[in-house]
């Protein structure tokens, strides 16, 4: 207030005076920000450091209590070479990476089609069917596990890695649709009536245009698939029990404790070799990553 | 237009008019059919593995521990008398609250920081900033089960560095709490970041312009002009936030199990100590039902943010 009856009582000398205080102002914000984002790049990044630092250890230097955790001061492989020779984490990767590529192939598999039918070809239903599609988005696991341990339990799959993909697909199936609703939406429908026009069918235009256009949405979506069925924790937790069927979340824990020996060096490496696969996925398609992150919201 | 056209439906012989729209009928029909095909699998997953579960769900609950007997409402009456699960309906309230307003604000203010960065060096710091949230939270959360060791804790070993007196940090319900609230922050904070930068760059420039020829300081063109274009993102990200954490599972069975002396489990966690290592299916099945009122009141809403966003959209 008082800023702008001095501008127009004196003229030309405070307003200079203005923006020399402007430029200076934005550099102490400049200056603001990179510190608060030191101090929580330090934060957010203390947990993965500390997960190297100690994986990098031999169990000697873990366990001797007058070293720093900071720091390694011999590193060694040790532990990853036992991880990858010995023990059941090969497996553990393994059984991960085909319940991961099983279950985004579903996914893909059941809602391109659906959210092309749902954005594209109204029907009795249509609406509500999408609006219902969001709300599955949004029941937790933690609602549904206990049933559908029976259910799991009831059909013979209790303790098999397939049940998994079998259950999978509830978590990532109405997201995936719901941003692909979205992103079908947002082509032109200039561009079905030129397809039909040309005489193609529906499948054509799904596959020749719609798929060819909304790539990026499909990518997003594949992303997020990804991480959803990698990071799944609860029901693996659930309804495996034996090392040969358990995935990387719940056998790294399962198989490096035994009784009160925590092979923390192994334990380490373990979990950021399981983390790798997201890490490297977010590192080269970070823009996608972030798209399927922020879609849900935005898109609407 | 339309003087035209009925005239040239009426101009069309009769013989021709009929089929015609018998075709057209004919088409609609096996388009409607066509979508309907191709939203069936939805339809079965949503339908059998969420729908059909939930209301087998509720089923179970109320039937007795080795489900033989109908017993009604008595596991949630049970449930309801028995201190541990009233500390668990404090605790997870106490966690899905701090935790969520927690994430919130650093997201806030880290979603601010990076909007004044220049473009460039934004990229760099925003990659950085998204790791926790990268990582799956089982096994990120081994590592700070490791930085919270009682008796190798890093933390403890920089708290020694600077005389201070080492943390039972799982040990000490108070603590634990505070571990697992923690935790969870750690993991959340860079969603709400990613979310808020987003509405942020929506924000058109004009309207921060109109407010500096106005005179608006910073504070001002925060609170009339920033907020009130984020509203409603931000509340679709709070309640979403809400229904997650709320649900979690993963930090808490990873990082205390639920301990010390049941003090840090939520529903998810206890559920799963109840219905599946305890072998008491109904009784875990009515504990993680009575998520589900509060987790149907934000899903409500987010609802309606979010009908409203497309609205505004178009």
């Amino acid at each position: 207030m008082s800023g702008a009856s001095m501008a127009t009582g004196a003229p030309a000398a405070p307003a200079y005076r203005k923006v020399g205080s402007l430029r200076r102002e934005r550099r102490w914000a400049l200056i603001g920000a990179y510190a608060a984002l030191a101090v929580f790049v330090v934060f957010f990044l203390l947990p993965p450091f500390h997960m190297l630092i100690t994986s990098l250890k031999s169990s000697a230097e873990i366990a001797d209590l007058s070293g720093n955790p900071w720091t390694v001061s011999r590193p060694t492989l040790e532990n990853y070479w036992a991880l990858l020779t010995h023990g059941s984490y090969p497996i553990h990767f393994r059984n991960s990476v085909i319940v991961t590529l099983c279950t985004v192939a579903i996914t893909m598999l059941i809602s391109i089609p659906a959210a092309f039918a749902l954005a594209r070809m109204r029907f009795w239903g249509s609406t509500v069917l999408a609006t219902g599609v969001f709300l599955t988005y949004l029941v937790p696991e933690t609602l549904l596990f206990i049933p559908l341990f029976q259910i799991i339990g009831g059909m013979g799959l209790y303790n098999n890695m397939w049940a998994m993909v079998l259950i999978y697909p509830t978590l990532t199936v109405p997201f995936c649709t719901w941003i692909m609703i979205g992103y079908f939406g947002s082509i032109p429908k200039e561009l079905d009536e030129a397809a039909l026009i040309d005489g193609a069918n529906h499948f054509q235009m799904l596959w020749k245009i719609f798929i060819p256009v909304a790539l990026p949405g499909i990518l997003a979506a594949t992303i997020f698939a990804f991480t959803v069925s990698w990071a799944q924790f609860l029901y693996p937790m659930a309804f495996l029990v034996s090392s040969d069927q358990m995935v990387l979340t719940t056998g790294i824990v399962s198989d490096l404790i035994r009784g009160d020996t925590f092979q923390w060096g192994m334990i380490m490496a373990g979990a950021l070799l399981a983390a790798l696969p997201p890490l490297l996925v977010y590192a080269f398609l970070m823009d996608y990553y972030i798209a399927g992150l922020t879609a849900g919201a935005t898109k609407g | 237009m339309a003087d035209g056209n009925t005239i040239t439906a009426r101009g069309i012989p009769a013989a021709i008019a009929p089929p015609r729209a018998g075709t057209l009928q004919r088409l609609a029909r096996r388009r409607s059919t066509l979508a309907f095909l191709m939203t069936l699998p939805l339809l079965a997953v949503i339908g059998g593995l969420v729908v059909y579960p939930f209301f087998y769900a509720i089923e179970l609950s109320m039937l007795n521990k080795r489900m033989t007997r109908f017993v009604g409402l008595d596991n949630y009456v049970f449930l309801l008398g028995r201190e541990t699960f009233q500390l668990v309906i404090f605790q997870s309230v106490l966690f899905a609250v701090s935790a969520v307003i927690a994430k919130a604000l650093i997201g806030f203010v880290l979603a601010h920081v990076l909007h004044t960065l220049p473009a460039r060096g934004q990229r760099k710091w925003r990659g950085m900033l998204l790791v926790p949230w990268v990582i799956p939270p089982a096994i990120s959360t081994l590592a700070w089960w490791w930085l919270f060791d009682p008796s190798y804790s890093a933390f403890n070993w920089l708290l020694a560095g600077i005389g201070a007196a080492p943390v039972p940090w799982l040990g000490d319900p108070g603590w634990a709490r505070f571990a697992v609230i923690l935790v969870n922050t750690w993991y959340g904070a860079p969603f709400f970041m990613i979310m808020y930068l987003a509405a942020l760059k929506s924000v058109p420039d004009q309207l921060y312009e109109a407010a500096a020829i106005d005179g608006a300081s910073a504070w001002q063109k925060l609170r009339y002009v920033t907020l009130p274009m984020m509203r409603n993102i931000i509340s679709i990200t709070v309640l979403f936030s809400l229904i997650v954490t709320f649900a979690n599972f993963d930090i808490v069975r990873v990082l205390t199990n639920g301990g010390p002396q049941d003090r840090t489990h939520l529903f998810g966690t206890y559920a799963f100590q109840v219905g599946i290592q305890s072998g008491d299916i109904p009784l875990g099945a009515a504990v993680s039902l009575f998520m589900f009122p509060l987790l149907a009141i934000f899903a409500i809403f987010i609802l309606r943010g979010v009908s409203r966003r497309t609205k505004e959209g178009l």
